[in-house]
């Protein structure tokens, strides 16, 4: 880096002072960007009166004592009866159970937040699969070949996300009616694909970019065919890029809001526009809704974690490669 | 596993969505046969669920459809729907408040975003770790966590003014940051600032990442000054980068629907009914559905001239 100079340190290094100043104003940052995060994570342990206590309880096992309870009203209904009906009952089996009677409840039955988060599953996954096999057999044609108006042809790919999602929502929701694809999984993957095939394409056809022409070309000169030679060596070359553009994809349909509230109320709904509706006895039961999003959330803070070196790529479509 | 074996269903597929006329055998494919075979399904995915649709919203536009009377004898209305919504005082103001948005938003990600990139840059110890950390708000559903600040921002018991009147001394229930029609923008714009400055972050990091030493090391043998050197070669070098994230977020935040319905949605009033929440009144509340699609088209139209006009502005920045 510094070669051309002669200094021990390169004038262009910050010094250690700067550095320090530097690390003590991001580290401030970072601390107050996460404690909203650290606040869903406590919430959901607390109890609540715990929960909506002045001044905010902060400190487990200090200010308060963790409980269950939130995730017991998440994946639970409860349902309010007299002390009389509660003593004839038997004993309560479970840890559930008993949270719920020391408030006068009896736990009616499963909530639905078991099934919107499988949907959201099947959802995410589905799409992505079909999103990640369509766009990487796109993106290599467009790679690869002359293609005519390929200029043309991928920025109309790219252009179909300049659609606000309420836009194109009146026309799918008609459509949908018309072909009983209404609140299915099968239409909201449908949907998710083609949202999620245009970053599939434009990632892909960057990944595919950086592989040699010469690695086919070789292959192709052994006696492999066009077909044969993209299955066997340009796939596996891709193998990183398809699994960072499918974890891309599987983040957008995980997180998509707009068209799951607007087109599906129920057996397909996910679970996004689920938990800002779970409510308790008078209102929003906050443990629970912290519960259910500490649980959605997870799975996505573990892909960024995993994703970190690629994020750049994924959040400019390929634009901005480091 | 042996060769033909792997490529068996694949050789299948390809064959049977190859019209018939050019299915000489798989192995004789030409590459231009391939190419098509393997770009039309993603086309045609395109076509059955953007572009097929967004036709249809063109006709419905001028038509008096309402999708909550399929039956009704459809009306043709011409351009009256475009007429009434651009001189619709309600249109303006949510395209004013949608603007305003925009603006603010973008304004504050952008100047906090390039900073921390900045800082970030000096390589102090542990700053992998921290951009991590850093970046996880915006891989976040923007639904489900914007659901969860309207606890934080709760005037009692929420955090958020909790924390304030712990810095200001203001009492904690004086204020109400969603209830409030001075206060209710400016919620979101924080919301939006958190969950998103690290978008800009991370794209102005790889801008300044890509300046080469040696531009510093030469400005510094004509002892130019650190600020002289921010000046005139960090800031141009570094804004096409600035551009290009200002681009995204623009495009996105005009969008903006999903933290907007779960915040405030719109509300008080009309205070923060940005074009998205307008445009879902309009449609599936009022379902006005002609009227809607007007001014969805009208949306469309804008974003894309917008982003056009833009990116040919952004182009000029980076051949200088």
């Amino acid at each position: 880096m510094s070669t051309g100079l002669s200094t021990a340190h390169s004038v262009v290094e910050p010094t250690p002072l700067v550095r320090r100043i530097a690390g003590f104003f991001v580290i401030a940052y970072a601390l107050i960007t996460l404690t909203p995060l650290v606040w869903i994570g406590l919430t959901s342990i607390k109890s609540p009166p715990d929960s909506i206590a002045y001044p905010p309880k902060v400190l487990p096992f200090i200010d308060f004592d963790p409980t269950i309870e939130g995730y017991c009203n998440l994946f639970t209904t409860r349902s309010r009866q007299t002390a009389e009906y509660l003593a004839t009952l038997p004993p309560p089996s479970g840890a559930c159970e008993e949270l719920a009677r020391s408030r006068s409840l009896v736990v009616a039955g499963p909530s639905n937040y078991v099934p919107r988060f499988l949907n959201s599953v099947v959802i995410a996954f589905g799409s992505t699969f079909f999103a990640v096999l369509l766009g990487t057999l796109a993106a290599y044609a467009f790679s690869r070949f002359k293609v005519p108006l390929k200029d043309d042809l991928m920025f109309f790919i790219l252009s179909t996300r300049m659609m606000p999602p309420i836009a194109v929502a009146i026309p799918i929701f008609l459509m949908y009616r018309e072909l009983g694809l209404s609140d299915t999984r099968l239409g909201m993957i449908l949907l998710y694909t083609s949202v999620n095939v245009s970053l599939a394409v434009w990632l892909l056809k960057g990944f595919i970019d950086e592989i040699p022409r010469e690695y086919e070309e070789a292959a192709m000169i052994d006696g492999y065919t066009r077909l044969q030679a993209f299955v066997k060596v340009v796939l596996p070359q891709a193998a990183t890029g398809i699994a960072a553009t499918a974890i891309f994809c599987l983040i957008f349909a995980w997180n998509e809001y707009a068209f799951a509230v607007l087109l599906t109320s129920g057996t397909a709904q996910t679970a996004p526009p689920f938990i800002p509706i779970i409510i308790g006895e008078g209102g929003q039961d906050w443990p629970a809704v912290a519960a259910g999003t500490t649980l959605f959330l997870i799975p996505i803070v573990a892909f960024t974690i995993l994703l970190r070196k690629q994020l750049l790529r994924g959040i400019t479509f390929g634009a901005v490669r480091k | 596993m042996t060769d033909t074996a792997r490529l068996r269903p694949l050789a299948d597929r390809a064959a049977a969505a190859t019209p018939p006329g050019m299915a000489r055998g798989i192995r004789g494919l030409s590459d231009r046969a391939i190419a098509w075979t393997f770009i039309s399904p993603t086309i045609a995915l395109l076509l059955a669920i953007n572009i097929f649709p967004l036709l249809w919203t063109v006709y419905l536009s001028f038509t008096n459809y309402r999708a909550n009377r399929p039956n009704a004898p459809l009306v043709w209305l011409g351009g009256q729907h475009y007429t009434d919504i651009l001189t619709s005082p309600d249109i303006w103001a949510a395209m004013q408040v949608t603007a305003r948005f925009v603006i603010a938003s973008i304004t504050i990600q952008t100047l906090v975003g390039f900073a921390l990139a900045w800082l970030i840059d000096k390589k102090f110890r542990g700053h992998g770790v921290w951009t991590t950390v850093i970046l996880l708000p915006m891989m976040l559903s923007p639904a489900v966590v914007g659901n969860f600040w309207t606890f934080l921002y709760q005037p009692q018991i929420g955090l958020f003014n909790y924390m304030i009147s712990f810095v200001t001394g203001v009492p904690p229930s004086s204020f109400q940051m969603l209830g409030d029609t001075t206060l209710s923008p400016w919620a979101i714009v924080i919301v939006d600032t958190w969950m998103w400055t690290p978008y800009v972050m991370l794209i102005c990091l790889a801008g300044l990442r890509s300046i080469p030493d040696s531009i510093y090391e030469a400005a510094e043998v004509d002892r130019a000054s650190k600020w002289r050197q921010f000046v005139s070669i960090t800031l141009p070098m570094a804004l096409p980068f600035i551009m290009l994230a200002v681009l995204f977020r623009g495009i996105e935040n005009f969008k903006m629907f999903d933290m907007v319905n779960l915040l405030t949605g719109g509300g008080p009033g009309s205070t923060t009914e940005v074009a998205s929440i307008t445009l879902k009144r309009e449609a599936f509340e009022k379902w006005r559905t002609g009227y809607a699609s007007a001014f969805a088209i009208i949306l469309f139209v804008t974003v894309f001239g917008l982003a056009n006009i833009y990116v040919k502005a952004l182009n000029r920045v980076k051949q200088r």
